[in-house]
């Protein structure tokens, strides 16, 4: 599967998630936010930005309850909560957010 | 000029399918209805349009299938199952003695759920049957369809693909069959066959895939795992004030515990992990986890294949071998414990290094009622207060395992555990409990969200029983000892107006009622 940005191919796997994730940029995140009926905010930024540079460095993205934990100490308790994800990703922040951020999806029992 | 349109190949043409979003679950009465077969209720084929995402080649080849449909597949399919039936001669006696007496009919929460008769567990396994008849047996050969034989084609194989993932080997089916024909197995030989001849499914054969090549269903590598258990011992010391370890890697420990990936990552699994974590704490057993042994699943029993499964269980006897533990305790995950209890002996056995002093391998649910029953940790009952807990059986801990050393004790000891933790408990209706249990709709390689269809009408029955105590007794939390189990409820409830923090494990009723500190 692909899609098409500015007049660039981007391939992605059955679901929709970015195969190369050096493709990646703010842009082409904002398109498939777009595409996922989510209207990116500062807030949606903050999120899509902690997995980025978390997948960075440990080559996955984050258990809920890190992310979880990580934005209530950047962004204070209003912010870190799950509740609080859920609403800025209705499809749950471990799939819809990775999505946007071009993390691939998770596999297993999650 | 417009570009042709790419010809379809073997796989596009078996595995097409059309995905459903947005799907809601059909309004909750508590009760479970069989569907009718006549005309306007149930149709033949009404489901055969959801269908999982095929594998793609790279990871085909990485487990040593075919990249993708090979050429003589028919040959190859026959040729496999030949070889099935020689190695496994139950499969042959599942595939002679069906006497289609109807017993399994209404048994499948695949067929209550979608009303396709071929989810009838019959008419699965006649998917089969039909073609072992026309290549094996004479009566097949000579006289063809009148024998119930049928040949083996493209609209045979897309049946295959459709239906045979539409089957989570639970095994209900097998329990209410006079002859106790295990369709389960039927449907892991189904699989084991398509993989044979370069037709795998994406989800299953992915999440092996990833175990083999990081050491997790998730792909979670030791950094990362190192990183996490940091992340979550803080948390606990945090909130109950108590230096509670998640201890990786520590050669000599006592205890060597193997628990599903998921228990590292999602919610609510982790809750379990904190759970066991102080337990082990507070009893002041030393443990450890091992980061060669970071997953007590195996899919590798989802697609019936021996080998993939004896690859995927080694790693937990090289950490046996490195870690020199004096027991083996294995996590929440369903279809693990199974493969733990049933197979690890002849898989990775014999297990002589351990004390046999304690069950090899032993479940966390029997190590902790013991502690409980002895007095090593108390469980405040009060903490779970706001809570009217039921337990769900799940399907591969039910009807594949036992638990501790009496019959039944797969039923008694999680209960027992779950009572010791909270005040108000309450049972489903036992036409849905213990071994008569339903699977939660997305076991057996079914936990993938192309098929979610499927998944939402497979927990039909179970979100009836689940719906009936909610509403007549105010249950709020059903526990559970699964990781498919938790990661498929947390989904699905919702699709059924049940909010996903009804569904949680048995380890996290006992994580929140455990008395830390000093012991009296």
């Amino acid at each position: 599967m692909s899609f098409e940005f500015e007049g660039k191919t981007y391939e992605t796997d059955d679901d929709g998630y970015l195969i190369n994730l050096d493709e990646w940029n703010r842009g082409v995140a904002g398109h498939i936010a777009e595409m996922e009926g989510v209207e990116m905010t500062e807030a949606h930024w903050e999120v899509v930005d902690f997995l980025r540079n978390y997948y960075t460095e440990y080559s996955i993205a984050p258990a809920i309850k890190i992310l979880i934990k990580e934005m209530k100490k950047m962004f204070g308790p209003d912010k870190g909560n799950s509740a609080y994800l859920y609403n800025l990703y209705p499809a749950g922040p471990a799939l819809q957010a990775c999505k946007i951020a071009g993390l691939p999806k998770p596999t297993g029992c999650v | 000029m417009a570009d042709k349109p790419a010809e379809k190949t073997l796989i596009d043409i078996v595995t097409e399918s059309d995905h459903v979003k947005d799907l809601k679950g059909p309004e909750l009465t508590g009760e479970i209805n069989v569907p009718r077969v006549e005309e306007g209720y149930a149709v033949t084929g009404n489901y055969a349009h959801v269908r999982p995402y095929p594998a793609k080649p790279d990871i085909m080849d990485s487990l040593g299938f075919p990249e993708t449909i090979v050429d003589n597949w028919e040959e190859a399919a026959i040729k496999r199952l030949g070889e099935l039936l020689e190695k496994y001669k139950s499969l042959q006696v599942y595939l002679d003695i069906c006497v289609r007496c109807g017993s399994c009919t209404d048994k499948c929460q695949f067929y209550l759920g979608t009303g396709d008769p071929n989810n009838m567990p019959v008419a699965r396994a006649e998917l089969l049957r039909k073609i072992y008849k026309k290549y094996f047996t004479t009566e097949g050969k000579l006289f063809g369809r009148f024998a119930g034989a049928r040949k083996l084609d493209l609209k045979v194989l897309s049946e295959w693909y459709a239906y045979f993932h539409q089957c989570s080997q639970c095994r209900r089916c097998s329990v209410f069959c006079p002859y106790g024909i295990d369709t389960a197995e039927i449907s892991m030989a189904a699989r084991e066959i398509m993989d044979a001849i370069g037709l795998g499914q994406k989800y299953t054969n992915m999440t092996i895939g990833k175990l083999l090549e990081v050491g997790n269903n998730l792909g979670m590598n030791e950094k990362a795992l190192g990183a996490t258990l940091e992340s979550m011992e803080e948390d606990i010391e945090e909130e109950d004030g108590f230096p509670v370890k998640l201890p990786l890697d520590v050669e000599g420990a006592d205890v060597l515990l193997v628990t599903p990936s998921a228990d590292f990552f999602a919610s609510p699994h982790v809750e379990s992990l904190i759970g066991y974590a102080k337990v082990f704490h507070q009893a002041g057993i030393s443990w450890t986890m091992s980061s060669l042994a970071s997953e007590a699943g195996n899919f590798g029993m989802f697609i019936g294949n021996y080998t993939l499964m004896q690859k995927a269980a080694t790693r937990i006897r090289n950490a046996i071998e490195q870690i020199k533990p004096k027991r083996l305790v294995v996590g929440e995950c369903g279809h693990a414990w199974r493969i733990a209890y049933s197979f690890w002996n002849t898989l990775i056995g014999p297990f002589d290094s351990l004390d046999p002093n304690y069950p090899a391998p032993q479940h966390i649910c029997e190590l902790t009622l013991d502690l409980v029953k002895r007095g090593a940790i108390k469980l405040n009952k009060e903490a779970n207060d706001e809570f009217t807990v039921t337990f769900h059986d799940s399907c591969n801990v039910a009807r594949g395992t036992r638990m501790g050393t009496r019959p039944g004790g797969q039923f008694t000891i999680p209960r027992e555990l779950i009572k010791a933790s909270c005040n108000k408990y309450v049972e489903m209706d036992p036409a849905t409990t213990m071994e008569k249990t339903f699977c939660c709709g997305s076991g057996g390689g079914l936990l993938t969200d192309e098929i979610m269809e499927v998944r939402v009408a497979g927990a039909m029955p179970r979100m009836q029983a689940l719906h009936a105590v909610m509403e007549s007794d105010g249950v709020n939390f059903m526990a559970l000892i699964c990781a498919i189990c938790k990661a498929s409820f947390t989904k699905i409830m919702p699709k059924y107006g049940v909010p996903m923090e009804v569904a949680g494990g048995v380890h996290q009723l006992v994580g929140r009622a455990i008395e830390l500190g000093a012991k009296e």
